[in-house]
């Protein structure tokens, strides 16, 4: 799994990456009420808007780490938007991109510089 | 902008209670706590809450003589804030407390506000007054220069207003404050405990039964704390305290409410006081009547969103059409209905419950319909 600034997670199967939200993005955000997806075929840019995460209080953008190709969503967030505070890590995905480059990934932080950067905030 | 954030003299109970803190109209304030907005908004509407809003403006208005007749001496000082304000002061009842407006020249709402009469003869003469935070500022500008020379204006925002709110809130307080369980809603009185005044008014924010309580400094943190010992009460933050008086239906002045919205168009005009628009001295009275008569622009209305996202503040409302008819002033999650709602301005024609609209959030047209408010009923206690 590597991650972002922005807190987005991402873990790479072949040439598809499963993208969602840190655990301790997640409890930023507080507890999620709604979750809007891409479409599936939407391409995407790094830094794109890809999902956006609502609370009682706020939405917030949750963009691209890399480039691709929208291939799924998590359909289940719909109905159960708190799992994005439950698993953010594993059933709290939002979706998966088929890779442009996968080798991109790789300049994302692994989870030991992730969390050496959590002690910078 | 660059001026150092003010601290309440809770500031250090909300750190240690692990308050995330934010900026808010000039003070460091308790956005939310451990449980968050979700389960702090619920636990408000099941239990108690307990909200520290001395950031707010609350001041006494008294008069620089007084005759020592009670009635004479509080239609005085009723008839120097009246001028400003769209409410009938003068009528109010000893420990009566009235919602009013302060406008301004054009009849735009300024701020809203509460009014208080003491209760008490011997301080007849005297107003209670509390507005709110962002404006708070400019409103005691504005009064002491029409009162200058006849009454003084004495801010007391240095002290702690806490708010408990809830279900459970009047048993909480009652162990407190005994006497304030013979409060009825839109009332205030002043109340010893441990040695100082304290006002306690039964109002609130939330649409929950409650009291809003003024606390001398070196008091505050002890009743803070008192209330919280109580496992009744939890503390809750300001994220909360706006979901809850969305769903209340309670307007938020610089959001649902600003100076180009007059009290008819917010539909507010409960707020104003027939006989004074009719005998003129009303600040906008000319345009407030003719909205009266005619129909203002514009209405206030609450929302049910009925599909997809939330729909924020300054989001596009249209007609069935698809055509743009107004704007969202404020919108989000109603926990208690577990579902979105909001509140904004839309023409008359279409601002009668159950019409259809459409909410545009992020370019996506969804599916709205005007609701009746308060979204969730009060449950104000009107008869003790």
């Amino acid at each position: 799994m590597r991650f972002t600034k922005d807190h987005e997670w991402i873990e790479v199967d072949g040439d598809v990456a499963t993208i969602g939200v840190t655990a301790y993005a997640a409890e930023q955000l507080g507890d999620v009420v709604f979750v809007e997806l891409p479409e599936v075929g939407k391409t995407v840019g790094v830094g794109d808007s890809l999902a956006v995460v609502e609370s009682v209080k706020a939405a917030s953008d949750v963009y691209a780490p890399v480039a691709g190709e929208v291939v799924a969503v998590n359909g289940e967030l719909a109905d159960e938007p708190e799992t994005v505070n439950a698993e953010p890590e594993a059933a709290g995905w939002f979706a998966k991109l088929k890779l442009k480059d996968a080798s991109a990934v790789n300049q994302l932080m692994d989870r030991a510089a992730y969390e050496a950067f959590l002690q910078t905030l | 902008m660059s001026q150092p954030l003010l601290e309440t003299v809770l500031h250090e109970a909300h750190v240690a209670a692990g308050a995330r803190m934010v900026a808010f109209a000039g003070y460091e304030m308790p956005v939310q706590y451990r449980d968050g907005v979700l389960k702090e908004h619920l636990w408000t509407r099941a239990h108690a809450g307990a909200f520290d809003v001395s950031h707010m403006g609350p001041c006494f208005l008294t008069l620089d003589e007084r005759t020592g007749d009670g009635d004479a001496d509080h239609r005085a000082v009723s008839a120097l804030l009246e001028p400003l304000i769209s409410g009938d002061i003068a009528a109010l009842r000893p420990g009566q407390i009235r919602y009013t407006l302060l406008l301004n020249e054009d009849g735009g709402i300024i701020d809203d506000l509460m009014v208080g009469r003491p209760l008490r003869a011997d301080r007849q003469g005297m107003l209670y007054i509390v507005v709110n935070a962002g404006t708070k500022e400019g409103d005691f500008a504005l009064i002491e220069r029409a009162v200058a020379g006849r009454a003084a204006l004495a801010r007391a925002d240095d002290r702690a207003l806490i708010a408990v709110q809830g279900p459970e809130a009047a048993a909480v307080v009652a162990g407190v404050f005994p006497e304030a369980a013979d409060l009825v809603f839109m009332t205030l009185r002043r109340i010893e405990h441990a040695g100082d005044g304290c006002i306690v008014a039964r109002s609130g924010y939330t649409g929950e039964d409650g009291y809003e309580i003024l606390a001398p400094r070196p008091h505050a943190l002890a009743l803070w704390n008192e209330l919280l010992a109580d496992e009744r009460v939890r503390p809750i933050g300001l994220g909360a305290r706006d979901s809850l008086r969305l769903e209340a239906g309670l307007p938020l002045n610089g959001h649902d409410i600003d100076e180009s919205v007059s009290p008819i168009e917010a539909s507010l005009a409960f707020a104003v006081a027939r006989p004074r628009l009719k005998a003129g001295g009303l600040r906008g009275a000319a345009r407030i009547a003719r909205e009266l008569a005619d129909g203002p622009a514009r209405k206030r209305v609450g929302l049910r969103v009925l599909e997809g996202a939330p729909a924020r503040e300054g989001a596009e409302i249209a007609d069935a059409s698809g055509a743009v008819v107004g704007r969202i002033t404020s919108g989000g999650f109603s926990p208690t209905l577990g579902a979105p709602i909001a509140m904004g301005y839309a023409p008359p024609a279409l601002a009668a419950p159950g019409t259809s609209l459409k909410v545009i959030v992020r370019g996506k047209p969804q599916a709205a319909e005007v609701t009746a408010m308060p979204f969730v009923p009060h449950r104000y206690v009107r008869a003790v």
